[in-house]
């Protein structure tokens, strides 16, 4: 699916295929490819795909006790491998970290094999997509099952009131500063909505203990 | 449509990979322990659906930078389609899938079909 997205924005046969086989993060790529396609500058391109993985920053400080006692190269590849699903997988199986050198042995190797059928099952995917995506007309506007995609990660991530106001808050500015050049309205969009939900957060606080 | 491999592209893909490792191995790089600022921690709360939200909502209800004029745009209806399939198969393995597939068979007939 996002292989097809990303040809259908303007990417190059081997571009797509690069993207989905090294970047190996289907929410970065899709939210990056309507940017890349506009020719935003690169930093904003970045900036944005570093906020929508910023979740993963979550995920890994609570994978971090997993993690420390191997050797650092170990752990930056392990992390690099682990998408949402492996590290739902692997949290929801070993609720407890630690233990004997067995039972960190029996993690390691849970979580290797999840990530690596993970990732092949990711980059055949994505091969086959980019491949099928040049059969399909552009005039289908299959793109925009991209878009589609990231819809349905933001549903499954409003998983608070607070949320929800960051999305409505961040939607809405980015339509109201579209006029800025360089895409600059994405990155002004999320600063307002994280302002926002940290102001009621203290003002929250601030009203002491009530009903959640 | 193909097109031509450029650097800057690459370029970005090579950041864009950076970033996953970034993002990921967090907090695996350092072997002393450490914690972020407490705004950081609540800020890691909300910026994923901010940044989600601000790229899908101009693609959405804009069109070459207009805010759309009608309401006859295949985009509303799929986005629609694809939102009510996924709060009614909440919590279900594949929602997201079903919002996919869900908007794009309310898509395409709109948009092939009536030209929306």
């Amino acid at each position: 699916m996002t292989g097809v997205a990303m040809v259908n924005s303007g990417l190059s046969t081997f571009e797509a295929l690069l993207m989905g086989v090294i970047v190996f993060a289907g929410s970065s790529q899709l939210a990056a490819i309507p940017l890349i396609a506009a020719a935003a500058p690169m930093w904003v391109v970045l900036a944005t795909g570093f906020c929508v993985n910023l979740r993963f920053v979550v995920f890994s400080a609570h994978m971090r006790p997993y993690m420390m006692h191997l050797p650092l190269w170990q752990r930056l590849l392990s992390g690099y491998l682990t998408t949402d699903l492996s590290y739902v997988l692997f949290t929801r199986r070993y609720p407890q970290h630690g233990g004997t050198p067995e039972q960190l042995l029996a993690q390691q190797a849970y979580l290797a094999g999840n990530s690596g059928v993970n990732w092949l099952a990711w980059v055949g995917c994505s091969v086959l997509g980019v491949l099928l995506a040049r059969l399909i007309p552009m005039a289908w506007g299959l793109g925009f099952a991209g878009i589609l995609a990231l819809l349905g990660i933001l549903f499954s991530l409003a998983s608070s009131h607070l949320r929800w106001v960051s999305a409505g808050v961040s939607g809405a500015a980015a339509v109201a500063a579209f006029a800025l050049p360089f895409k600059l309205n994405i990155l002004l969009a999320i600063a307002a909505a994280v302002a926002m939900c940290l102001m009621l957060e203290a003002s929250r606080e601030a009203a002491g203990p009530g009903p959640p | 449509m193909s097109a031509d491999t450029d650097l800057w592209t690459v370029a970005v893909i090579i950041g864009l990979t950076l970033i996953t490792v970034l993002t990921r191995t967090l907090f695996f790089i350092s072997s002393k322990p450490w914690h972020l600022p407490h705004w950081a921690q609540r800020g890691l709360q909300y910026a994923p659906i901010a940044a989600l939200s601000a790229v899908i909502v101009p693609e959405l209800v804009m069109t070459q930078g207009q805010f759309i004029q009608n309401w006859q745009d295949a985009r509303l209806f799929a986005a629609l389609a694809g939102a009510v399939w996924f709060f009614w198969h909440k919590g279900q393995g594949q929602a997201v899938l079903g919002t996919i597939v869900t908007g794009m068979l309310v898509y395409l007939p709109l948009h092939l079909g009536l030209g929306w």
